[in-house]
Order: C-alpha cells, then sequence, then structure tokens
C-alpha cells in the first residue's frame, strides 16, 4: 500500500483557504442520520464531540475516567501558542509555522504544520468566548509570556493551570451537547477494539468499567482522541490511566503507527525518589529562564549542596552552551543531564538528579530590589528576603508543589531535577484530512503523529489538541462523510461487531486463565526499566537489540505468569491495567524497533552512533526525511512504509545552540 | 522502597451499591515518608494481590492534584490533614510512625459508592450540562480582544474556575450541599461579560438540577471552604445566591 497524504495541491499558503471553499458539503438533514463515535475527552475529544455536534451529527464520546473533565489536558501548566501577534513584536501565521518545523528538526509535513498555525488565532477568539479565563494585562486585554524555542510572545496562558481552563471550556462545551441531547456520552467507558466492515471503519466494542459488559456502538465514523503513550515508560509526567490501547487496537486493525520511537522527554522534573514512585512531576519549564543548573565538579561528591564551594560547581549547560546557556531546548538540556549522570557526578540518594540552583538569582533580584526600595547599604539578610520576594512572585507556587513533594525548601537548598518522560510525538499516522489509513478511522491530537516532528516546542500541545477538534475534522470529515449518506445505520448484530466482541471478551478470558503469580505493575515497571534504560535519552544499536529481544522474553513471560485478581463481571481496575500494559509491552517493541531503524539523531530521538565530535546530534536528511509509518502484519511483525517529508517551503538546516 | 513507618489502616470495604460495606484494618510496615498516600495504597494493593485476595477500588489519576478524581476521606476529612492538596499531593511525612489511618469514600445521598473508596459523581455532570457553559458554537466567536475584561474581574473569574471538581466540598458537609462547586461554576460566568447574557437562565437551571440531584442546602458552615483543595472562597456561593435572588424577580 502507497502512503498518500492528500495534500492539497497549491502554494502553501492556499492550501487550507481552498480545500475549506471546494471540500464536499453534508446537507442538515443527513448530517441527523449520521453518527459519529468519538474515543477519548481531552482538548481533542472534547472539542470535536462538541463541535460535529453543533453541526448536526449524531455523536456518541467515551472516556474511562468517571468524567469528562478528567482528561489528561488538564494537567498542561504553560500555555497555548497563537499567531496574534498582540505584542507587535513581529509574529505571523508564517513564523509560527516556521519555528514548528524548525523546533521538530525537520520531520513534520508542512502543509498539516501551516494549517495548525493559521487557525491558531481562531482558537483563542474560540476560548475565550466560551469563557475560558486567560490571563489579562491591566488594560484589559489578553496577556502573553515568551516560551522556549522563539523569539517573540505568542504564548497565552491562565496562570500556571492553562491546560485545566482550556479543557474546562472544551469541556463544557461538549455537556452543553449532552443537556441538548446530540451527544451522548459513556463515562467509565474503555474502548477495546475497532470494528472494520468492508474495509471502512464501522464502530467499536467497549467495556462498561462499572458493570464489566461488552458493549457494541456503531459510527459511520470513529475518532480516536485518546493521547499519548508515555506511560510505556512506566514512569512519566502521564495520568496513571493514560494508555495507547486504543491506538494500539486500531494498528492491529490497519491504521499504521508513525514515527513511534519519537518521545520527548522534559528536563525539568522532580526526581525519583525510591521504588515506590508511581508517577514524575513536571515543573515549567519557566523555572530555567532564572534557574542555574550544575553538579559537582569532583566525581561522586557526597557533600551536601551548600557546602560545595562556588569554585568546585560545574555549570555544565553554560560550559558546553555559552550561548543559550541554562536555555537550551528541552531534549538538548536533557541529555545533558543523563551525560552528567551517566559519568558519575549525580547529586541526591539515588545519584541520578542535577541541581536547579536559585540563589544567584535571589541574590540578583534582591540587589535590584533594594534598590528600586531606594536602600542604600542593605545587610546580607535584607537581601535574600527581598530577593526570596520576588521568586516567590513569580515562582511561587512551583516552589511550594516541590516543597510539598521533597520535603526540602528551594529558597534554602537548590532544587533537584532529572529528565522525565513528558509527550509522544509519534502516533496513528493520518494524511491531511486526520485519517488514518483505515476509511472512517481518524486520529486527533496527540494520538496521531502529525504536527510536532521529531521534537514539539513548548505551549504547542494544547494548540494543536484544539486546532484538530475545533478548526480542522469539522471540515475535512465531510470529504468523507459525504460519501456516505447512503449508508444506513448497520446493525451491530453484524457479524463484524459479533466477532469482535468475541475477540475482545477472549482477551479477558485469557487474563484471568493464566492465574500466575506476578501482578501486572510487576510487569509494567519491568518494560519501564528496558524503554528507559535503552530506548530513552540516548539510544545505540546494541541497546536497542537486547531491548527488542528482553521485551519478547517480557511478554511471553507476562501471558504465562500474570495475576488478575478479581473478576471480569466487576468494577476491576486490575483487569483494565492488565490490558493496557499486554498493549504497552507490544507497542515497546514496535518503539525499538523504529529507533533501531532510524540511525540518525533527531529532536527528541537521539542515536549515540549519530553525533557530532562535539557529542550534538546529527541529523541525515538524505537518508531520513521521511515519516516512518509501521503496518501491523499479525503476530508481532510490522512492515515499514515511508512517506518522504517534502520541504518547499523552508530550507533545511541544521539547529545549532551554541 | 524502605521506610521506616509501620501504620493500621482502616479502610472501608464494599462489593457494590447494593451490598453494605465495613471498615476492614490493615496494618502496612516499612513505609517511606516520601510516598505519597495513593503510593502507600498502591504498595497495600501489591501485598493483596500477591497473597491472593482483591486489592482496593480506589479513583486516581494525574496525581498531582489537578484532575480531581482521587477522593478519598481521610480521617473524618476529604483529601486528608493538610490543607490545599488533593490526596494525591499528601505525602506520609505528613503522618507519624504507628499512627492509626480511618480512609472511607466520600459520603453523600448523591455521590453513591461504586465499589470501596469509588464513588458515582455523575451528578456534577449533569449539573453542568443544565448551564455551566456559555452557548456559543464553534465558529462563532468574534476576535478575542475586541472585549477587554478588566483584569480584576478577569481574576476573580479564574479563581472561580480553579475548582476541580472533586467533590469533597460535598463530602465535608453535613448537608452533603454542592453549593461551593455550583457557585464556583455560575461565579466564573458571572463575572465574565461574555457569561451574562445567559445568566438568568443559568442559575435557575443549574440550582434545580443541584436540587433534583439530591444535595443539601447551605447552612453557612464553612467546612466546604476549608477542605476545597482550590481555595475556593464562600464569596462564591454568596454571588450564587445573589444570582439566583435576581433571577427569580426577573421572571
Amino acid at each position: 500500500m502507497k502512503l498518500d497524504s492528500k495534500i492539497p495541491e497549491g502554494a502553501l499558503e492556499q492550501k487550507w483557504e481552498k480545500y475549506k471553499s471546494s471540500v464536499a458539503l453534508v446537507n442538515p438533514s443527513n448530517k441527523r442520520s449520521l453518527e459519529v463515535i468519538v474515543v477519548g475527552s481531552g482538548l481533542a475529544g472534547a472539542s470535536a464531540a462538541s463541535s460535529l455536534a453543533e453541526m448536526g451529527y449524531k455523536v456518541k464520546v467515551f472516556c474511562f475516567q468517571d468524567s469528562a473533565r478528567r482528561a489528561h489536558s488538564i494537567a498542561a501548566q504553560g500555555g497555548i501558542n497563537a499567531a496574534k501577534n498582540y505584542q507587535n513584536d513581529g509574529d505571523s501565521t508564517y513564523r509560527l509555522f516556521y519555528d514548528t518545523i524548525k523546533g521538530g528538526d525537520y520531520r513534520a509535513r508542512e502543509a498539516n504544520v501551516y494549517r495548525l498555525a493559521a487557525v491558531s488565532t481562531n482558537i483563542i477568539d474560540q476560548c475565550v468566548a466560551m469563557g475560558v479565563p486567560l490571563a489579562r494585562e491591566y488594560g484589559g486585554m489578553l496577556s502573553n509570556r515568551s516560551f522556549g524555542g522563539t523569539q517573540v510572545q505568542r504564548t497565552f496562558y491562565a496562570a500556571g493551570q492553562t491546560g485545566q481552563q482550556l479543557l474546562l471550556g472544551a469541556y463544557s462545551g461538549l455537556l452543553r451537547q449532552v443537556g441538548l441531547g446530540t451527544v451522548e456520552m459513556f463515562a467509565r467507558h474503555e474502548m477495546m477494539d475497532v470494528v472494520n466492515i468492508e474495509g471502512k471503519c464501522r464502530g467499536i466494542i467497549a467495556r462498561d468499567l462499572i458493570s464489566g459488559k461488552l458493549e457494541r456502538h456503531f459510527g459511520h465514523a470513529v475518532l480516536l482522541c485518546s493521547g499519548g503513550y508515555g506511560n510505556v515508560f512506566y514512569l512519566s509526567t502521564n495520568a496513571m490511566g493514560s494508555n495507547v490501547t486504543a491506538a494500539w487496537k486500531a494498528n492491529k486493525k490497519g491504521a499504521f503507527f508513525g514515527n513511534p520511537c519519537f518521545t520527548q522527554i522534559h528536563p525539568t522534573c522532580i526526581p525519583v525518589s525510591g521504588d515506590h514512585q508511581s508517577k514524575l512531576t513536571l515543573m515549567s519549564e519557566s523555572l530555567r529562564n532564572d534557574g542555574r543548573i550544575w553538579v559537582p565538579k569532583k566525581e561522586g561528591d557526597t557533600r551536601k549542596a551548600n557546602e560545595i564551594p562556588e569554585e568546585e560547581r560545574d555549570y555544565y549547560l553554560e560550559r558546553r552552551y555559552p550561548a543559550f546557556g541554562n536555555l537550551v531546548p528541552r531534549d538538548v538540556a536533557s541529555r545533558a543531564a543523563k551525560e552528567r549522570c551517566d559519568a558519575g557526578f549525580g547529586v541526591g540518594n539515588s545519584k541520578m538528579a542535577v541541581y536547579l540552583d536559585y540563589k544567584a538569582a535571589i541574590d540578583r533580584y534582591g540587589k535590584t530590589q533594594a534598590k528600586k526600595l531606594n536602600i542604600t547599604n542593605p545587610t546580607a539578610e535584607q537581601l535574600r528576603v527581598f530577593g526570596k520576594q520576588v521568586v516567590e512572585e513569580k515562582y511561587g507556587n512551583l516552589f511550594a508543589m516541590y516543597e510539598q513533594i521533597t520535603g526540602e525548601n528551594p529558597y534554602e537548598v537548590p532544587m533537584r531535577i532529572y529528565p522525565a518522560v513528558h509527550y509522544t510525538m509519534g502516533g496513528l499516522w493520518v494524511d491531511y484530512n486526520l485519517m488514518t489509513t483505515v476509511p472512517g478511522l481518524y486520529a486527533l491530537g496527540e494520538a496521531n503523529f502529525s504536527d510536532h516532528g521529531a521534537n514539539r516546542l513548548g505551549a504547542s500541545a494544547l494548540m494543536q489538541g484544539l486546532a484538530d477538534g475545533y478548526f480542522v475534522i469539522p471540515y475535512t470529515i465531510g470529504a468523507y462523510l459525504s460519501k456516505e449518506i447512503a449508508t444506513k445505520a448497520i446493525s451491530t448484530d453484524h457479524e463484524a461487531f459479533v466477532n469482535a466482541e468475541k475477540d475482545a471478551q477472549g482477551i479477558i478470558d485469557k487474563l484471568f486463565a493464566i492465574k500466575g503469580t506476578k501482578s501486572v505493575d510487576h510487569f509494567h515497571k519491568r518494560l519501564g526499566k528496558i524503554m528507559w534504560d535503552k530506548c530513552g535519552m540516548a539510544r545505540s544499536e546494541k541497546g536497542l537489540k537486547e531491548a527488542i529481544s528482553e521485551i519478547r522474553t517480557l511478554r511471553e513471560e507476562f501471558w504465562k505468569d500474570v495475576r488478575v485478581p478479581g473478576s471480569a463481571n466487576d468494577f476491576n481496575p486490575e483487569l483494565e491495567k492488565a490490558g493496557r500494559v499486554a498493549d504497552f509491552i507490544e507497542l515497546g517493541e514496535l518503539m525499538c524497533m523504529d529507533a533501531l531503524n532510524r540511525t540518525e539523531s533527531c529532536g527528541g530521538h537521539f542515536r549515540e552512533e549519530s553525533q557530532t565530535e562535539e557529542g550534538e546530534a546529527l541529523r541525515k536528511d538524505e537518508e531520513f526525511a521521511y515519516v516512518a509509518a509501521w503496518e501491523n502484519k499479525g503476530n508481532h511483525t510490522y512492515e515499514l512504509h515511508k512517506e518522504e517529508l517534502k520541504f518547499e517551503a523552508i530550507k533545511i538546516a541544521a539547529r545549532s545552540y551554541k | 522502597m524502605s521506610g521506616n513507618m509501620n501504620l493500621t489502616l482502616k479502610i472501608w470495604r464494599q462489593k457494590n451499591d447494593k451490598e453494605t460495606g465495613k471498615l476492614v484494618t490493615y496494618p502496612v510496615k516499612d513505609i517511606s515518608p516520601d510516598m505519597s498516600f495513593l503510593e502507600m495504597f498502591d504498595v497495600l494493593n501489591e501485598e493483596l494481590i500477591t497473597k491472593g485476595e482483591e486489592p482496593i477500588a480506589f479513583d486516581h489519576d494525574c496525581r498531582e492534584g489537578i484532575c480531581g478524581m482521587c477522593s478519598m476521606f481521610i480521617n473524618g476529612r476529604p483529601h486528608g490533614p493538610k490543607r490545599g492538596v488533593t490526596t494525591c499531593q499528601l505525602h506520609m511525612r505528613s503522618f507519624k510512625n504507628g499512627d492509626t489511618i480511618v480512609v472511607e469514600p466520600w459520603r453523600a445521598a448523591a455521590f453513591p459508592v461504586i465499589k470501596d473508596l469509588t464513588v458515582d459523581r455523575s451528578a456534577f455532570d449533569r449539573i453542568i450540562a443544565k448551564g455551566g457553559f456559555i452557548s456559543v458554537n464553534t465558529g462563532n466567536a468574534q476576535e478575542a480582544n475586541n472585549i477587554p475584561i478588566p483584569k480584576s474581574d478577569a481574576d476573580a473569574s479564574f479563581e472561580a474556575a480553579a475548582c476541580i471538581g472533586c467533590g469533597a466540598c460535598v463530602a465535608t458537609c453535613k448537608n452533603s450541599s454542592a453549593m461551593l462547586f455550583v457557585s464556583a461554576k455560575i461565579s466564573q460566568l458571572a463575572l465574565l461579560p461574555q457569561g451574562r447574557v445567559e445568566a438568568t437562565t443559568r442559575v435557575k437551571s443549574m440550582v434545580a438540577q443541584m436540587d433534583e440531584e439530591g444535595f443539601g442546602n447551605c447552612t453557612n458552615t464553612g467546612a466546604c471552604e476549608i477542605e476545597c483543595p482550590k481555595g475556593i472562597s464562600l464569596e462564591s456561593i454568596a454571588r450564587m445566591n445573589r444570582e439566583y435572588f435576581v433571577a427569580n424577580i426577573k421572571s
């Protein structure tokens, strides 16, 4: 099968406008008889569902949480980008497009990214109209801040809770449609499989997580808005329930998986404190604006941070990257921390952490504040108090969160940080319409592979989720559904539904029949360790090959020795986890295969064999300027398909932050 | 995981909404003060699974205090003894070695128990569906900066919007009142010019649904404000009452 990205003809700037004016429409009376299933209720799912319902389609929404409002979009802190140019600092659709392509290390599709940048402004308008309380200036206008990887201020925000406010906005729109009866909501339901009939996706099998019953649901089209798969690493900043199951089942039913090895490791997370750790907490990237990152110069130094004199500290980012210093992009900062810890210079009990120090900032702010207050000979104590006040104003909530989790006061001792898995750029391969390789099956938001290339810029995930749901799918779904108006709702007694339900039941029965000795978490932790060690921040041929063989062994062991307690006809969170971990194990193997295939370094993917003499990532554009789309051939075998990436508007160049 | 805390847990076990439940005692050993309260539950569940018993069902997801899914009533207080945090943000260093800790589900007629510590909070969704929104379809919106909004109003609206819908306010209230939850949404939208258009119908229909779900009335004890992990203030209840009063005069 040849991949067809269906990019419209014409100049980059006109593709989307032309597409919108020429795409087939569905008339209102026909929309009423067309049914759409949406899996996931985060930014992408909620915005798509409400928009489609407003247009007149019959919509069903499924989420595994107890309410649509819990989706993990809610945890995004920083902000949402939009090319409004409110700051008059030279921003434009083209610049946002350019920054996103460059930030993604030239591994994203130009046409999609341009469209994303173009609709970004509509998102802000829509959210404000819906009552999302974004931050404002004293004049009553919306406020912006800057974010990594850009030179303009285009990030809109709501304190450190931008994701929460945007999600609750999208949720309110969704619930409004539920109230109007145009959306039927299925909370505490998990998608178990997609159902294909005559080559088209026609519905899903879902499990009611409270009664345990399997249900069949028909749809003329199915939208997977089920988020990313960072939990394949066990420890990540994702929610405990975030999983790949919906996307993975789709892969097994013919939807290719794009760039699975592209994962983003975020540099400023609170380090692991012990084996009990269940998740990692991110601290906003903004902390790098004022903090200095260092480790001791002496290997294995056991002194406390405050006992190590200035000249014995290695500010390694400032040393290696004098131009950008502590503000290098996420992937560069993460790898540098790993390099120091691997070399034996790590700090804290685990030695897998580096210091993020605010002492210099507190001193600096203290002096400026004393000047502002006209205090000529401030005491050292006064300076500290002033400095702390300023830092508290800027970062107080983050410092409080750090203290809450670690029990240490970051105003007095440097924070300890370490990188953690945060976001997955890879996902189901989609064309310009956001349709997967299965007709009628779409993927939106983090669940698809499309817009971030090999590395996502800060404040772009929220933008993409809402762009897909509010402003892309309402148009592109018409291209498909306009041809489906004659298709009557298919009975769920159809053999394809019956068989898919049997398969789902078969997996559940098989899990219970094992009656093994080890918990699901036991296997998940082991998988996470393999992935983190060998398919994490740095990857090598040797490591990846080992990982693949270890994962295969783990898979066999899982299916022989996992213990799932309780029963299938009951609320049973262990059974839910078991199904998800089974899918993570298979995905992990494919991620390693993809990483092994891509013998270049780009964005979040760093192959040790492909680096410059100074240890920087080395891209190989002639060989690897393509999307790797993996077809599941059954029995854990996969075929690689390539979508060549053509750069017409942008000239490919090396990223340098020196 | 080596920790040095030994604790006695008394945990509510209930098979489903039909059967009656009871407190069951579980000793836990070697708990680290760095663990979160939910990680301590992970350790206990792992032990129960190993022993062949059924683990304790509890709701949780983001484990960073924002999704609102975790919901334990710990020693008589929702989200435990500390103010301003959810259960997932509560760490074991807030307890002492040798402590006995009683853990129950949210208790309210409108939040029936599903299993053990898991309850059904869908009543909140049904209230929001009655008016917790601004009726603007995708594509309707005007340019975002066309309506300037005073910073003080925007900030107050944001503070009300910080509600995570966890239900701690209901769980702690002796009347099982949902007034803090409902008034937070009413306030968020009432403070913004975009939200004024539907203010009258919104407050009436949301309050009607709140009553229909079986939540109790407010008698101003203020427990909800104390226990709210996001610091939603009683002022929002006062604002909702004003909105409700005006709405009824208008009609």
